[in-house]
């Protein structure tokens, strides 16, 4: 890489550079979610005996971080890019900073910190000790050792990186703006992005209809349910949690939904989430099938 | 006589954790060395980012030799339970010696273990010991195995005069290595001693001891800091976290932007040590706050560390545009604005939001204001505008400014300046170490907010357990009684029994550190008529200071004897001494002058008492203590003339009730 990284670029190194660990390149996961934490290759896949490993760009939407592009860091709208990795290998910080080396960011002439943060996803059930890292005192990634999802406990335990790459984008490319990142030579995020942000801030904060929001929720909470009936279905089951917990954010974003309801709300998407987690292990690709057996 | 050292390396520890697991670490092999005979001359412990090191020196080539007698069954008892204690012993029935007790003849093993080599029991015990060192939150890393640490171990360094110690622990072989820097110098390490050790990890640029770390970092920035003609603005919390936080500490000084300037220096500087674990400096003149901050790093950078400079500043620049953002945006709203918002927040579910609080807490300052001289209007403004800033997003961002940023917003409104000190200075005293509130208006509002707090939650059956405070309520309450006492302001609690005894406890503990007597507070607690805490504690001062002359010792003897007589002739009797003496029944010289002199101090001490004049009441205590002896001396109270003898029990009763005016001498410890 020539100079400075265009966002794109960025992204591509990346890509390359945990294919060429042995990462499975996924794809984002076409469902709208708050984080890369949800896409199944990371909840249900954290699950189970299988070895797994994956790196993927996840688009995360948080509906109450919009700022009608109007704030230079925060977004309703951003990517994070997941590596996951099952069972975590024993050099898994040093791939790491060999990768933050990749996209430019040499430790020699920065100050790298790994800062104590342990993630915790009441909404997954999902829980892990780790670190943020920090990069000259901004926080560019959150490293974790899963012990838990769905409830369930983690064995083997996974590593979870998750950069996120617009922050991490700004900090290589010497950007205070979001907007203007450079996306690749000719665009700008902003080109891309800005009217994004816009218009969906205004539909998660005065738009979003309430009604039909409460209603998807319960909706995708019946469907849930019933697709992990008898003849269980725990990949679709899934999306219709992802798509409750994106319900719940955008009615929170709303404002309507007071404190005392809010943990039920939490309660209610994490016991669909257990339940998916359950299910998925009975499946054939949940359990272990040995290599070359069966 | 040889050395032991281990080290026990992983991947970043929390900086909050480090001491304390170097403190168990040691504690727990102190005991388990100690247990099996081992005494030895030194041992030190360390910890920092990557490590935990144990040195320990003097420590024998081996265990003492051990010897032990084993009781066993009787040699009556059935053959089953010699079975079992020839297998426990694992000695044959013919190395068994018969011995005769008490109980009859029993086997007795004698058992002699000669001493191990020290490295064995060290091999043995460390393992178990890391397996229950108590880390306040571990993980699971490893496939398959429950094993924990606080994350992934990497290496075991573990020596015994320069030999390694052969142990195992999650799947780490020990050895005689260990790791530098991870950026500076990254390669393996050899160590067979202390000595080398220490040396080798500084050449490899880790500062072993976390002491020395943030000595390098004070030092270090005190330096930085005077090259630009600044302090630092002490901050002791910080320093300890910090100095977990790098293992090469290098300062390095950045820029504030002067647009933050005039961003109030509580919220600049919470913003930098919350979020970036920046050091702030001032003017040491002036004491203001300066546009620069430190930094620790944890790298000695290519270029002198422009680059982590920029990047912080550049970081910084963002956190204090937020933080900038945040104060401007607030103060497009007046707090009064503000209070209604608080109906949105839930102060607790069974006391309702932050806003029927506030009407409380403003009816309360009211009342209180009234009592102590404040001016009741401004308490109860201040009081309605006290909680308001929680709604703030300053306060939204950083919870600790709460009150701090009410008293700029009630400034910036004009309000008047004892309402805006009220709102910040109504928290206080946060700690032990922090000031009272002392005007009125500010106290009022202090107390109510305390108050009110502590009767919901306990009416609410929320009170603290032993272990658990979730609310802190002992806080509150010893704010209470500080700022009373402090002030020296007569107030009446009225509060319930629960409550006051809660309160009495917690004076204790209060006075305590001025060595005033608990025995004593409970005595005067106890008469359930005190709610006037200053007024209480005068009495328990000038209780103390008599009790320790010679009449109020004496006296304290009269009344104990007294008390155990009657307590005797009560439970004998049936029925409780009253106190009604009948005059005419008086014989003895004795008992005539002791009920002289009750019937006079009687009535004095009584307005002595009504006057606050507790010095003189004491003294009319001290008037009774001849009276007394001379009684006990001369007069034989279990009487064989049944009514003399009820006369004389109720003339005690008589000098139990006269006493129990100033306190329940029945509480006072001899």
């Amino acid at each position: 890489m020539a100079g400075k990284p265009t966002f794109q670029e960025l992204i591509l190194t990346l890509q390359n550079f945990w294919a060429s660990k042995g990462c499975l390149i996924l794809q984002p996961y076409d469902n709208e979610m708050g984080a890369g934490t949800f896409h199944p290759a990371t909840t249900l896949r954290a699950l189970g005996p299988n070895p797994w490993n994956a790196a993927f760009v996840q688009p995360s939407r948080r509906p109450s971080d919009g700022r009608y592009g109007e704030n230079p860091n925060r977004l309703q709208h951003y990517y994070q890019y997941q590596v996951i990795l099952k069972p975590a290998p024993d050099n898994v910080q040093e791939m790491y900073l060999e990768s933050l080396k990749a996209i430019g960011l040499d430790p020699m002439r920065h100050d790298i910190r790994f800062v104590e943060d342990d993630w915790e996803s009441p909404t997954l059930g999902a829980a892990g000790l780790g670190w943020e890292v920090w990069c000259d005192g901004m926080e560019i990634t959150q490293f974790t050792y899963f012990q838990q999802v769905g409830g369930i406990e983690c064995d083997p335990v996974c590593a979870e990186i998750t950069y996120g790459l617009e922050r991490l984008a700004m900090y290589v490319q010497g950007v205070e703006f979001v907007y203007d990142l450079a996306f690749n030579d000719q665009f700008r995020y902003g080109d891309v992005f800005h009217q994004n942000e816009k218009e969906f801030s205004a539909y998660n904060f005065e738009k979003a209809d309430t009604e039909i929001l409460f209603r998807h929720f319960s909706d995708a909470e019946k469907q849930c349910r019933e697709l992990l009936g008898d003849t269980p279905l725990p990949l679709p089951a899934y999306d219709q949690c992802i798509k409750a917990s994106h319900a719940f954010n955008l009615l929170q974003a709303r404002g309507v939904i007071s404190v005392t309801e809010r943990a039920a709300y939490i309660g209610r998407v994490r016991a669909l989430a257990q339940a998916c987690c359950e299910a998925w292990l009975k499946t054939d690709m949940g359990k272990y099938v040995p290599r070359g057996a069966g | 006589m040889a050395d032991f050292l281990l080290e026990l390396f992983s991947e970043e520890i929390p900086a909050r954790m480090q001491t304390g697991a170097a403190r168990d670490l040691e504690r727990l092999v102190v005991g388990a060395l100690t247990d099996r005979g081992f005494l030895f001359e030194g041992i030190k412990a360390f910890a920092g980012p990557r490590r935990l090191t144990l040195a320990i020196s003097g420590l024998p080539p081996k265990q003492g030799d051990v010897r032990e007698e084993l009781k066993g069954p009787r040699t009556d008892a059935p053959q089953a339970a010699l079975d079992g204690f020839l297998k426990k012993t694992g000695l044959s029935k013919d190395q068994l010696r018969i011995e005769k007790t008490a109980k009859g003849d029993v086997y007795i093993a004698v058992i002699e273990r000669a001493g191990r080599e020290t490295p064995l029991v060290l091999a043995e015990i460390l393992p178990e010991i890391m397996a229950k060192l108590p880390w306040p939150k571990s993980m699971r890393w490893m496939p398959g195995s429950s094993v924990r640490w606080v994350r992934p171990l990497h290496g075991i360094l573990a020596t015994f005069d320069g030999e390694v110690v052969p142990l195992e622990f999650a799947g780490v072989k020990s050895g005689n290595m260990t790791w530098g820097h991870r950026f500076l110098s990254p390669g393996a390490i050899t160590a067979r001693r202390y000595d080398d050790y220490a040396a080798a990890l500084k050449k490899a640029h880790v500062v072993l001891d976390a002491e020395e770390r943030k000595a390098i970092i004070a030092e270090g920035i005190k330096q930085a800091a005077f090259v630009h003609g600044l302090e630092m603005i002490p901050d002791e919390g910080l320093l300890n976290e910090v100095s977990g936080l790098a293992e090469w500490p290098v300062i390095l000084t950045g820029q504030i932007e002067s647009q933050f300037m005039d961003v109030p220096a509580e919220i600049l500087q919470t913003a930098m040590r919350t979020h970036q674990k920046y050091f702030s400096l001032r003017d040491p003149k002036t004491g203001k706050m300066a546009a620069r901050f430190a930094l620790v790093a944890n790298m000695v950078a290519e270029d002198g560390g422009k680059e982590i400079i920029a990047g912080n500043e550049r970081v910084l620049r963002a956190r204090l545009s937020d933080a900038k953002f945040f104060w401007d945006e607030d103060r497009k709203r007046s707090l009064e604005s503000r209070v209604d918002d608080l109906k949105g927040i839930v102060f607790h579910a069974k006391l309702g939001t932050q806003f029927e609080r506030v009407e409380r807490i403003a009816k309360l300052a009211g009342g209180i204001a009234g009592k102590i001289g404040a001016d009741a209007v401004k308490a109860q403004r201040a009081a309605r505008l006290a909680k308001a800033d929680l709604t703030s997003d300053v306060v939204g961002e950083f919870p600790e400014l709460q009150g701090v940023m009410g008293r700029y917003y009630a400034m910036h409104d004009n309000e008047d300046a004892e309402i805006a000190d009220a709102a910040r200075d109504h928290y206080r005293p946060v700690g032990p170490s922090d000031a009272v509130p002392t005007a009125k208006v500010a106290i009022a509002v202090s107390l109510a907010d305390k108050l009110d707090m502590l009767t919901g939650f306990f009416a609410a059956g929320e009170k603290p357990t032993g272990s658990g405070d979730p609310f802190a309520l002992r806080r509150a309450a010893l704010g209470v009684i500080r700022i009373l006492l402090e002030n020296k302001l007569r107030f009446p609690l009225m509060l319930t029994d629960d409550l006051l005894s809660f309160f009495a406890d917690r004076l204790k503990v209060a006075l305590k550190e001025k060595g005033i007597r608990h025995d004593l507070i409970d005595a005067v607690f106890s008469l359930g008529s005190e709610d006037d805490l200053v007024r209480l504690v005068a009495r328990v001062e000038a209780l103390q200071a008599f009790l320790k002359t010679d009449d109020g010792a004496n006296l304290l003897a009269g009344y104990k004897r007294a008390a155990n007589i009657l307590k005797i002739e009560e439970k004998k009797d049936g029925k409780p001494f009253v106190g009604t003496v009948d005059e005419a029944q008086l014989s003895d010289p004795a008992e005539k002058s002791l009920f002289a002199a009750l019937q006079m101090v009687k009535a004095n001490i009584g307005s002595a008492l009504a006057a606050e004049d507790f010095a003189a009441a004491m003294q009319q205590m001290a008037g009774l203590r001849g009276p007394v002896d001379l009684y006990f001396e001369n007069v034989k109270v279990n009487a064989d003339e049944a009514g003399l003898r009820q006369n004389r029990l109720n003339l005690l009763a008589a000098l139990r009730t006269v006493l129990h005016q100033v306190a329940d001498f029945s509480r006072i410890e001899a």
